[in-house]
């Protein structure tokens, strides 16, 4: 064992040997070379104003010559070209090391079986992962319960921020005392957050009453909905500064017109106030999709992921599934490819469903603001 | 009764009838406010309580308030939170990551708006292609390319500081050329020739002339950044690991809470010490806060 793992050790590696001689030159390049030329061309220039210049370089080579004509001639061209250069480097430079490769990396992984262990030795399993996660009834669930908790999580949100916009723009005395403190809850992380409300549900809320002596994080339904209220606790704030904005906006003629015209409150609403704030609807829309989907934080400090239970009969009849299977209550996807990665060590399978979550969010995202750009319009 | 004095009555029983309103509506808002503020109520009162206490009474205030000192220096004394170091921590890769992000993506946007190119555009494309990717998407490739990057260069990028405000650049990068791009774009280009007759060079422009000129979007973009990297967990506990040498407040508290599962009286003076620092700032920088993060969505 130990001798063939010396063996493979001591192997000739080309791809390894490749992959090294790229990046040792285009690091060069990149992070050695153009510093450098520009630091020296920074203090030649002091001594000589011609330094490094077209002027002082009359190469016979044609490359070159090019090469110097468009880089180092003090034609606005060449300076223009090199600012570019110089300019989007340290951005796209961390841009693509850290988001494009791994991306395009990502797509390859999912079609591997990689367990962390094996990196490098992986073998390409054509679609297995997605077949694995399309029959993984887990996998399924927690698409639906994401689906389920997005929706009333989108819901709830959205109605408890406007109606606090509603309250903190009439003319009130402390108005803006109540603005900042709905917000504040948004500007603690959902980590810390979710540890002062596992606290609330387990510790405080259960000393209430003989009724309440069951903790909401215990029951599957209760947990999700306990979940719920707490990021609307969390984010409602920054939504309702949103609507905020756009209440603001709303033209005060047209609303005294109305009054004038003998509109009571109800009806300003529907059909002033509503029609004005439609683009902000869409605005806090598209962000409380957003960020329910990729709800983690929140999950991993409040509930875990937790409770276990027992999947709903009509799940299981509609997968085909034995009816006793168990299932985690507050498992979104986000954890569920956490999980999956690196609980389970399935990276392939887990990179897999990051994939499908991917065009999943994708999807819906463009549809959500195209609808909603449509409906804009109508009103 | 005349018509007037009628419509006088009726406007004054509106008038009264509203301002009962007001009323009803500022208690109502004040009672909200209360409900919002009970779990950091909450959390006040028990950091300054011992254990028993905590699980008998949750609710109610504590007999010594000196407690909360006590759990204060207890936590202090942890390792595993190590809070001065986090705290450093967070604070370190938190500054400079949001410096970095500002002025590396406001040099990129500048030089994309400033080039009317194909390239420039199909860059810019590029970049806004970046924002809809999730970072659950690129999290795993992402690990196994920092140890390849270890393996290949030998520079370990796991777990040091480098590693984690070049990964917080590349990620909060999209967002925030996005946002300089709009604004430079209403920048005339009239101040920058101006500039360049005067005898500035190209980069001297930028950081002379144009970067002030920034300074509202750049704040936006400091909170709006500020608040994402402050309270970030996923992209951390990858790159650093819960029990890393540089890690940060959320990281500590998680692990804090990981090893003293049921002890709460710790757990909560961590997350207030965690929480204290934010709630301080926005204290002093209320307006721009909210100005920033609403302003930074609605774009």
């Amino acid at each position: 064992m130990n001798a063939t793992h010396r063996l493979s050790k001591n192997k000739l590696d080309v791809k390894k040997i490749l992959q090294s001689v790229v990046l040792f030159f285009v690091s060069i390049v990149m992070v050695v070379t153009l510093p450098i030329v520009s630091v020296v061309r920074l203090i030649g220039r002091i001594k000589h104003k011609d330094f490094m210049t077209f002027k002082q370089y009359k190469p016979e080579n044609f490359i070159l010559k090019h090469i110097i004509y468009q880089w180092w001639s003090e034609k606005e061209v060449a300076q223009n070209k090199r600012v570019f250069v110089y300019f989007l480097f340290p951005a796209m430079f961390a841009f693509v090391l850290f988001v494009i490769v791994p991306f395009l990396q990502g797509i390859y992984i999912s079609f591997t079986d990689w367990n962390g262990l094996n990196t490098g030795r992986e073998n390409f399993v054509g679609i297995d992962n997605y077949r694995t996660i399309f029959s993984d009834i887990r996998f399924l669930y927690a698409l639906w319960r994401t689906i389920l908790y997005a929706a009333l999580n989108i819901v709830a949100i959205n109605v408890v921020a406007f109606g606090l916009a509603l309250l903190v723009t009439q003319s009130l005395k402390l108005k803006n005392i109540y603005r900042a403190g709905f917000f504040m809850p948004n500007l603690i992380g959902g980590l810390v957050l979710g540890y002062i409300w596992q606290f609330i549900f387990n510790r405080a809320v259960t000393t209430f009453g003989p009724a309440f002596s069951d903790s909401f994080l215990t029951g599957g339904t209760s947990a999700l909905f306990a979940l719920i209220f707490v990021v609307t606790w969390q984010y409602a704030g920054y939504i309702m500064m949103i609507y905020i904005a756009a209440i603001q906006n709303i033209p005060q003629d047209l609303v005294e017109a109305s009054t004038i015209d003998g509109a009571n409150a109800l009806q300003r609403l529907r059909n002033i106030t509503f029609p004005l704030v439609a683009q902000a609807f869409t605005v806090a829309m598209f962000l409380t999709l957003v960020t329910s989907f990729k709800q983690f934080d929140t999950v991993v400090s409040l509930t875990q992921g937790g409770p276990p239970e027992v999947m709903p009969a009509w799940f299981a009849t509609v997968f085909g599934t034995g009816a006793q299977t168990i299932v985690n209550a507050t498992s979104l996807i986000a954890s569920d490819i956490y999980d999956t990665a690196f609980v389970f060590n399935r990276l392939g399978v887990g990179q897999a469903k990051a994939i499908i979550f991917f065009v999943f969010l994708l999807v819906i995202s463009l549809l959500q603001v195209y609808y909603n750009k449509r409906k804009e319009i109508e009103l | 009764m005349t018509q007037a004095q009628v419509l006088a009555r009726r406007s004054k029983r509106h008038f009264m009838s509203k301002k009962i309103m007001l009323i009803l509506l500022e208690v109502f808002a004040a009672l909200l406010l209360i409900g919002f503020f009970f779990p950091f109520f909450l959390v006040l009162v028990n950091a300054a309580k011992p254990m028993a206490e905590i699980r008998l009474r949750p609710l109610a205030l504590p007999d010594n308030w000196l407690n909360i000192y006590y759990n204060f220096v207890e936590i202090l004394g942890r390792r595993n939170i190590d809070y001065f170091r986090s705290f450093f921590n967070s604070f370190i890769i938190t500054s400079t990551s949001l410096i970095a992000i500002g002025v590396f993506s406001a040099m990129a946007a500048w030089v994309l708006v400033r080039t009317k190119s194909k390239l420039s555009f199909w860059i810019f494309m590029f970049f806004l292609a970046g924002m809809v990717i999730p970072f659950q998407v690129v999290m795993l490739p992402l690990t196994r390319l920092l140890q390849t990057l270890r393996n290949v260069t030998g520079i370990r990028f796991k777990d040091t500081f480098h590693g984690v405000v070049l990964a917080y650049i590349g990620f909060g990068a999209p967002l925030s050329i996005f946002l300089f791009h709009g604004f430079i774009k209403s920048i005339p280009l009239d101040i920058e020739e101006a500039a360049i007759i005067d005898g500035c060079s190209k980069p001297q422009v930028f950081f002379k002339v144009v970067l002030p000129i920034l300074k509202p979007i750049f704040v936006t973009l400091l909170v709006l950044n500020g608040m994402w990297i402050w309270n970030d967990y996923l992209l951390p506990v990858l790159i650093i690991g819960l029990g890393g040498d540089m890690k940060t407040l959320p990281l500590s508290v998680a692990n804090l809470a990981g090893n003293y599962e049921k002890e709460w009286g710790l757990i909560l003076t961590s997350v207030m010490m965690a929480a204290l620092p934010v709630l301080i700032l926005f204290f002093f920088a209320q307006k721009h806060i909210i100005k920033g993060m609403t302003s930074g969505a609605i774009k």
